[in-house]
């Protein structure tokens, strides 16, 4: 192969987009090396501190898409501290010095200010697309910014950000020459945006495929753009909890029904019942609906939408929807793949009106079941091997019982031989969250079955250092392990330190590990950045002693080449 | 959310047979009947909020940091959606009564009742605690609700005004249907309850 030239070698190597392949041919000799290094146009950083901005550009100087992930997923429900880290502005502005053919950003739980996206503009003449997921930081100041000088944007997707929103200002500063537009999302945008402008904007973007709108957007608006939106592919609509007006109403379902290319329907903030007919037209084409924020439509609303949605692939959902909605969804939609039950009340334990049947019938009526996030206030192993059994397919499971520890609902058992009847059947499971009641047993089977299993999150689980080190023992395919209130502690933290290097991160927060095993895993381990993370509050466990050494409150460990971070804060001891 | 009293006297309740929750004062919607299942004995030691959680009902004490685990983004947007209108106070009238009554039609059916017939009954069961001493709620063979005042013999049927100005007889809509179109509720006095919108055809 070495005497190929270097074009036919780039060509083969055309043939592999996935990361991984490219990473393996990158290590096959210098010239492959090379080759593979200039021709590379998607690049990958899971952890934004495992390697350096600088070195990822100088070795992929011609890279197109890049995708960076700041903040552990812990970040997501607070346990990680506000200006704990995760900052895009080096990330940008290494690109911009280094690579200024640059196309495409994603970002994720990353902290992005209005000046790198003013840089971010102005640095990339063939930018096109940004996607911003779960990220801070910046206001609508940034995003005029974007709109006002990335003359080919295609695509601007913002995806449950926490935006400062300085006005509607910005969704005027596309210019009237922008005409690329394929795909919008501002709904997490939280105030107002200027119908006019709006429907200006969508009126000069013919290839518009995906558009997102927020919650100020009214029903006459929406009726407005959708009459322009023919081919739209995608819509998160916007408000539709205005007094019922019939003529409202009925100009939307008239605009529905043009679009007959609408496949995935989201918004549905604070829906009114009322508004569910409109719906019906485009039912029965939709393959994605996402009804998870719309905490004011009963189980017998949804029911009634969701029975005409026969081609369903995904549903988001509130728990609202109860298990005898549940058994709707079971009855129609034959091609689930996705479903995702959340709660709607978060603080009253016990009152989820989803349980296990729910999921039961789920299981036994979709056999394409592979991805599966479910609230609920109770199980029993009974139900999780019926599962099991029923759909072998599952590659992502998350189960979350609302109360933490709570044991199986009809015998008062640990869950552990229900989750255990889960990583036996599924064996392409690479995704895996448990709850309840769940002692070591758990661990032992999920290190004897779960041989795909990437990531694990383990909460309120187990009785000793045992459990964690089954899992680290036995999943050989382990890159993320989230762990928070467990007893696990020194033991299992230093039980296998060499595998922390073929994983990506390491979460632990209020374990029993202790400082000292911190620094004994810091020294064995110098490819390892050990951050032990520790607040002054009121909840602070400091004077709490484990054998005489104070515990550590969070602990993130991570595989890096760039050595310990320079901006971590004064709350962040890096080992 | 309900308060409920000391528990320790289910301990002993267990012993004598009595069961002192039946009596304990509480203020809850009627008729709701809150998780009674008495959670395993909690270890003291133990930092986990099940034992609080199992025990009492809707209470906000029991907040774990970051427990569920869902995403601070849809916490908000839920949590924006139940500030926002979530009371709707009509005022109710009853035939005979000096003055007039209101009550809050989003305060019922919670998770406790998630049938509009459940929702109906509390909030008949309501007007009844506000007006009448004596009431029965008479449900007849085709699903009318009539109240009748068990002392006078008066019959009393339920009806309200929606947003047309029509007056309608309760309990025909689906319950988030009747509370998004309610202007005012009358108890009308049967005698007088002849020109009633006819009911919509099934």
């Amino acid at each position: 192969m070495t005497y190929f030239p270097e074009e036919v070698v780039e060509h083969i190597f055309s043939f592999l987009p996935a990361q991984r392949d490219r990473n393996a041919v990158s290590l096959v000799c210098k010239v492959w090396y090379e080759v593979e290094r200039l021709s590379r146009r998607h690049v990958f950083v899971g952890n934004c501190y495992a390697v350096r901005p600088d070195r990822v550009v100088l070795r992929f100087p011609n890279v197109r898409a890049l995708s960076v992930k700041g903040k552990p997923h812990f970040a997501d429900f607070n346990l990680v501290p506000p200006d704990w880290g995760g900052y895009a502005g080096p990330w940008i502005e290494a690109a911009a010095r280094g690579c200024v053919g640059l196309e495409e950003l994603r970002m994720k739980r990353m902290v992005v200010s209005d000046e790198s996206l003013e840089l971010l503009a102005k640095s990339f003449p063939r930018f096109r697309a940004l996607i911003l997921v779960s990220c801070e930081g910046f206001s609508t100041d940034g995003l005029a910014a974007i709109a006002s000088h990335c003359k080919l944007l295609r695509e601007l997707d913002l995806q449950e950000n926490e935006v400062d929103d300085r006005g509607p200002r910005w969704l005027s500063c596309f210019p009237d020459s922008c005409t690329s537009l394929a795909s919008l999302n501002f709904a997490c945008i939280k105030g107002e945006v200027n119908a006019g402008a709006l429907e200006r904007l969508v009126a000069r973007s013919p290839n518009l495929r995906s558009l997102r709108l927020n919650r100020s957007v009214s029903v006459d608006t929406l009726s407005k753009i959708l009459m322009r939106t023919p081919n739209l592919e995608d819509l998160g609509t916007g408000n539709l909890t205005e007094d019922f007006q019939t003529e409202s109403y009925q100009r939307l379902t008239v605009a529905l029904e043009k679009c007959k290319m609408l496949k995935s329907l989201s918004g549905f903030w604070d829906a009114s019942p009322l508004c569910v007919p409109c719906i019906y037209p485009v039912c029965a084409q939709l393959t994605g609906l996402n009804l998870s924020y719309a905490p004011t439509l009963e189980s017998s609303d949804l029911t009634k939408m969701i029975s005409h949605c026969v081609k369903l692939q995904r549903l988001w959902v509130l728990d609202c929807i109860a298990d005898k909605g549940l058994q709707v969804v079971a009855s129609t939609c034959k091609d689930l793949q996705e479903l995702r039950v959340f709660p709607s009340e978060f603080y009253i334990a016990g009152y989820s009106p989803v349980t296990e049947e729910g999921l039961v019938a789920i299981s036994a009526g979709c056999p394409k079941l592979s991805s599966l996030l479910y609230f609920c206030h109770q199980m029993t192993n009974a139900a999780l091997i019926t599962i099991a059994k029923n759909c072998p397919n599952f590659t992502r499971f998350r189960l979350c019982i609302l109360e933490p520890g709570k044991p199986d609902a009809m015998t008062n058992q640990p869950l552990d031989e229900g989750f255990g009847a889960i990583v036996r059947e599924c064996e392409g499971l690479r995704r895996l969250s448990i709850s309840g009641l769940l002692t070591d047993k758990v661990f032992m089977h999920i290190g004897r079955h779960a041989k795909q299993l990437e990531m694990l999150s383990i909460a309120f689980a187990g009785d000793s250092d045992a459990g964690m080190m089954h899992v680290m023992e036995g999943c050989k395919n382990l890159r993320k392990l989230e762990i928070r209130d467990s007893p696990f502690g020194d033991a299992a933290l230093l039980g296998n330190v060499a595998k922390y290097e073929t994983m990506r991160s390491l979460w632990m927060s209020s374990c029993t590990v202790t400082e000292k095993g911190c620094q004994v895993l810091a020294s064995k381990m110098p490819m390892l950045n050990v951050e032990v993370i520790n607040e002054v509050d009121e909840s602070s466990e400091m004077d709490e002693s484990h054998g005489g050494l104070p515990k550590v409150h969070k602990l993130y460990v991570y595989r890096t080449i760039a050595g310990p971070r320079d901006d971590a804060p004064d709350f962040v001891k890096i080992l | 959310m309900s308060v409920e009293t000391e528990r320790s006297s289910t301990e002993s309740s267990a012993a004598s047979g009595l069961d002192f929750e039946d009596t304990a004062l509480t203020l809850r919607l009627p008729g709701s009947d809150p998780d009674r299942k008495r959670a395993s004995t909690s270890d003291p030691d133990c930092p986990s909020p099940t034992a609080a959680a199992a025990d009492s009902p809707p209470s906000p004490k029991a907040q774990v940091v970051g427990w569920p685990p869902v995403r601070a983004f849809r916490k908000n947007a839920l949590a924006a959606s139940a500030s926002s209108a979530r009371t709707k106070f009509v005022k109710v009238a009853v035939d005979g009564a000096p003055y007039l009554r209101k009550v809050d039609l989003a305060a019922f059916a919670g998770y406790t009742t998630t049938t509009s017939a459940a929702a109906y009954d509390q909030l008949l069961a309501a007007l009844q605690d506000k007006f009448i001493s004596h009431f029965t709620v008479r449900r007849l063979g085709n699903e009318e609700m009539k109240l009748v005042d068990a002392v006078s013999g008066t019959e009393y049927v339920p009806t309200y005004e929606d947003k047309d100005g029509d007056w309608m007889l309760l309990g025909d809509v689906p319950w988030r249907m009747f509370v998004e179109t309610c202007q005012r509720i009358r108890l009308m006095k049967s005698s007088e309850a002849v020109n009633l919108a006819p009911r919509a055809a099934r």
